[in-house]
């Protein structure tokens, strides 16, 4: 940069060339070059970090049980025997359950936004939806805790207990639910903490087909269902599917509302209302607690294969909504 | 002006930071929460008296194990005593501080607190899940004259390491053959059946939630958080109260002093008033503590509440150890040395 | 399709009403479903936090179990809390503002800025309980013991990405004219950025950090392994202490009923705290947009 005889005050007016002949303006600029490389390589190295003491950590588990471990229901601290499909069953279901409930109710509120709200209340409308997103995982645990579970359980779970003869198909469809807290409800939880994620963007993607395209449709006599479901929802197919993937991501690696609400019972659920973990509520129920170091590495295992499952879910999403919407 | 702000602030934050660690004589310790009640009433009291600070938490007892093991704690507190092999593998020093009572829990509609009676084998098999129904003619035996429903059984037990879940494992292995063949005794068990709550606290709110579940308290629990405990068959065949008078029949024999590494059971002790599954609970240390000021601090605090904690630890139901006891470990105290000199000296 | 075809109810037109008017109900009631959740759950935590508010929760400690309903407070929760945020919003801030600016100013054809945005989302998406075991590997164990410290470098390790992204984004909106504008003044490239840019995306970047900060209070599962809590008072950044996400984890899984209380108190507080500011957030991002 040439050295100006005028120049602005400040930093640029150059005073005195150092010996290397870079003005102090341009090694100011290059410590700012620097700064900013640096804490983006920080950034990384967290990342980086954070993945190597998963897997060194995790690493005497999975050499020491192999492919068993993802296999085996087995969690006896007292023989060292660890494997993880409780868990992972208990992550996988109560993801999936709160997606099958979430997604037409994200779907439905969205269309509603965009197409059928009065003006009046759009702007009231939108913000609850906003509230919703805004409330900590915490008070959501909170909320399934004493007044979700409580109710499940005294109008669900105990008259459906009472009311099943032994043997019959109703009680084997109830497996061992004894209590509000289990993994339906735990969805239950998840749906309502997921699904003002969903929705938000679900409207955006409407907002975001053109108009010309929804005019065409409506001037051809479209019944406001056909316009959406013929033509909207097709046209943002391929992005809704990745916002749908950002959602399951969001649900799978929920902690605090789960933990509260899931029973913490490691055995291999054999109803949706039986109470069951997931990886999440494991790792906060026993880390600080694991005895041994087997106990500690099968944790740090499990965590492991949480980071997997839910990177591969944003890697997908990322792929089908392309750059601008994750 | 918002820089001037920005000074101010980080000015404050600074100074803050600074006397909040030159203020060092706190310590930390973490573990059981079965004696987690008076642990916390003795800090407070400590705290009104010296000004220390106990940062106690309360992780439950394999916690506790870990985390001294792992030096992250100044003390480990532990309801399950560990065998003194492992003791002088790691080399700690492990003492009772006070004695307990276990009791079972349980949430009957129609069923109060000290209206259900209950046998070894009973809850045995309660806990091993083979006693389906609470109307099941097992319980009705011995309860003739309580209205139960027909309700199904649901256990809560500890999601955690526990010793409190050791010592009642180790009390249903020594009276049901089942159990202690199928299951055994540890602070973390394989169970058959149940629920897994976190600490004695999460246990209590688990039952107080399920309609007929059954689970198990250091007796505090039950009796702070309005919880319904049962009777239970002693060796005598007798349902003694659980009140610090039958905890600390169970404690009468116990071989203080002849026991190494003071690894001392209270399961179904002799003796008409005996409450069957008490259990003494422990703290950890190291003989050759890394940090000799923190050791220091730790026995001068469990000294002062062997002085003047009995009171609140008899409020809360909890037996404070005899005298003699008191004395004897004081004297195991000089064990805990640093530079070859014990970093405390009871006075 | 003439005029004769199009009457009753089960004629070809009718039979698309029909669906039409059911989508439609159905969407009506999914929101109806939404509002009434955020109601329920809103109407639970005023009237059970609201409810357990009395003059000592800002004037005394957590208590110990066992206690009269009514008694203890939350002050060493809350003072607790705004440490952990203090110090974790400073890290967060800037690094996520030089981490956003070298993503949005010098990133352009670079392939490793493409690289590095994805792991930032990598690390905005990771489950929070993972960053919390890392962060015990990282700070608890070399310092042997939890503290507020090990808490605020993990809450801090959770909010980066938020705040690198919504800077990068803020600056790309910037137009390029103030760059140039900013450079045929003579000015050089990191001038431009400090001087220029950031100021004129100010809003946006407040707007991050409150983004941040909404993230952040509401999060504890990092505080589990790294900051898990203290019976009391206590200024010591290096030593453990008392926050309100922590407190509630113990006192809501209680069955100690003045716990349970004191849990709804600190529910509703973290609450005002995220709702404020991500209301004051969105104004400002909205504002800013009016100009």
């Amino acid at each position: 940069m040439a050295e100006a005889a005028i120049a602005p005050a400040g930093e640029t007016a150059p005073q005195v060339k150092d010996l290397r002949g870079i003005s102090r303006a341009g090694r100011n600029d290059a410590i700012f070059h620097a700064l900013c490389l640096s804490a983006a390589m920080l950034l990384m190295a967290t990342l980086a970090g954070l993945l190597i003491s998963l897997i060194i950590g995790g690493w005497p588990a999975l050499s020491h049980f192999g492919l068993k471990f993802f296999f085996s229901s087995a969690w006896d601290p007292v023989a060292d025997d660890y494997g993880a499909a409780g868990p992972i069953v208990g992550t996988l279901i109560t993801a999936f359950l709160s997606m099958l409930f979430a997604l037409p109710l994200a779907i439905g509120i969205a269309v509603f936004l965009v197409e059928f709200c009065p003006k009046s209340i759009e702007r009231w409308v939108a913000m609850a939806v906003e509230l919703l997103a805004g409330i900590p995982s915490i008070v959501y645990g909170m909320w399934g805790l004493f007044v979700l579970g409580p109710w499940f359980n005294d109008h669900v779970i105990l008259p459906l207990r009472l009311a099943a003869e032994p043997g019959s198909f109703l009680e084997k469809f109830l497996g061992n639910a004894s209590s509000g807290s289990n993994i339906f409800t735990a969805s239950v939880i998840l749906a309502i903490m997921v699904l003002p994620f969903i929705a938000t963007v679900f409207r955006e993607l409407l907002l975001s087909v053109p108009t010309y395209v929804r005019e065409a449709a409506y001037g051809m006599g479209c019944t406001p269902f056909e316009v959406v479901s013929n033509i909207m929802l097709p046209y943002i197919r391929k992005s809704a599917i990745g916002a749908v993937m950002l959602g399951l991501g969001r649900a799978l690696g929920e902690t605090m509302a789960v933990t509260f609400i899931i029973g913490n019972s490691h055995a291999f659920p054999t109803s949706i209302f039986d109470s069951g973990s997931t990886i999440a509520s494991t790792i906060a129920n026993e880390f600080a607690e694991a005895t041994t170091d087997m106990h500690v590495s099968a944790l740090v295992a499990l965590g492991l294969v949480l980071f997997a499952i839910t990177f591969t879910t944003l890697a997908v999403a990322r792929l089908l909504l392309g750059k601008e919407k994750a | 002006m918002f820089r001037k702000f920005a000074y101010a602030f980080g000015a404050a934050a600074v100074v803050a930071g600074v006397v909040g660690i030159a203020k060092a004589d706190n310590f930390t310790g973490a573990g059981a929460t079965f004696p987690a009640p008076v642990y916390s009433a003795w800090a407070q009291a400590y705290h009104g008296a010296t000004g220390n600070e106990l940062n106690y938490q309360a992780i439950g007892s394999g916690g506790g194990i870990r985390q001294i093991k792992a030096k992250t704690v100044d003390f480990g507190a532990s309801d399950k005593p560990l065998q003194p092999a492992e003791l002088n593998a790691a080399g700690l020093l492990q003492f009772p501080t006070v004695i307990g009572g276990i009791v079972p829990i349980v949430n009957i509609p129609g069923v109060t607190a000290g209206k259900l009676r209950l046998s070894g084998p009973v809850l045995g098999d309660l806990f091993l899940g083979k006693i389906r129904r609470w109307d099941d003619a097992a319980i009705a035996r011995l309860n003739p004259g309580v209205k139960l429903p027909s309700l199904p059984v649901t256990v809560v037990h500890r999601a955690d390491g526990s010793g409190t879940s050791f010592i009642f494992t180790s009390y249903l292995s020594a009276v049901n053959r089942d159990w202690a063949a199928r299951v055994g005794a540890n602070d973390s068990v394989n169970w058959p059946t149940g629920l897994g709550g976190k600490g004695n606290d999460g246990v209590a709110a688990f039952v107080k939630q399920t309609s007929g579940s059954i689970g198990y308290v250091e007796y505090i629990y039950a009796r702070k958080d309005n919880v319904a405990w049962t009777y239970v068959e002693n060796k005598a065949h007798q349902y003694p109260n659980p009140d610090p008078v039958s905890f600390a029949a169970a404690a009468a024999n116990a071989p203080w002093g002849r026991a190494p590494g003071n690894y001392v059971l209270l399961i179904d002790e002799p003796g008409a008033k005996a409450w069957p599954i008490s259990g003494a609970t422990f703290l950890l240390m190291y003989k050759n503590p890394g940090n000799a000021q923190k050791a220091a601090e730790v026995l001068k605090f469990v000294d002062w509440s062997y002085k003047n904690g009995d009171a609140a630890a008899g409020k809360l139901d909890y037996v404070p150890l005899p005298l003699s006891v008191k004395n004897m470990i004081r004297k195991q105290w000089l064990q805990i040395t640093a530079g070859g000199k014990p970093v405390y000296v009871s006075k | 399709m003439s005029a004769a075809a199009s009457a009753g109810l089960f004629s070809r037109y009718g039979r698309r009403k029909l669906v039409n008017y059911v989508f439609v109900t159905l969407a009506s009631m999914a929101t109806a479903v939404a509002i009434a959740a955020l109601v329920m759950i809103l109407a639970s935590l005023i009237m059970k936090g609201f409810g357990g508010i009395n003059a000592e929760i800002f004037r005394a400690d957590t208590p110990g179990g066992g206690g009269d309903l009514g008694t203890g407070g939350l002050r060493n929760a809350i003072v607790g809390s705004v440490m952990l945020c203090a110090m974790g919003m400073v890290i967060a801030v800037v690094i996520g503002i030089l981490a956003g600016t070298w993503l949005a100013e010098y990133g352009d054809g670079n392939r490793l800025a493409g690289f590095v945005r994805f792991l930032n989302d990598v690390l905005l998406s990771a489950p929070s309980i993972l960053i919390g075991l890392f962060g015990y590997e990282l700070v608890v164990l070399p310092m042997h013991g939890g503290s507020a410290l090990a808490g605020a470098i993990a809450l801090a390790i959770l909010t980066t990405p938020v705040v690198t992204r919504t800077t990068e984004d803020i600056l790309r909106l910037q137009s390029n004219q103030l760059r140039e504008a900013g450079m045929a003044l003579g000015a050089g490239k990191g001038l431009v950025i400090r001087a220029i840019i950031w100021r004129a995306s100010r809003t946006g970047l407040v707007t991050g950090g409150l983004l941040g900060f909404a993230r952040m209070s509401g999060e504890s599962a990092p505080l589990v392994f790294t900051n898990a809590g203290n019976q009391f008072f206590s200024w010591n950044v290096l030593g453990a202490t008392a926050s309100l996400p922590m407190t509630i984890f113990y006192f809501a899984l209680s069955a100690d009923e003045n716990w349970q209380r004191l849990a709804w108190v600190a529910a509703l507080l973290i609450s005002v705290a995220v709702l404020s500011a991500n209301i004051i957030g969105r104004a400002l991002a909205r504002g800013s947009q009016h100009k």
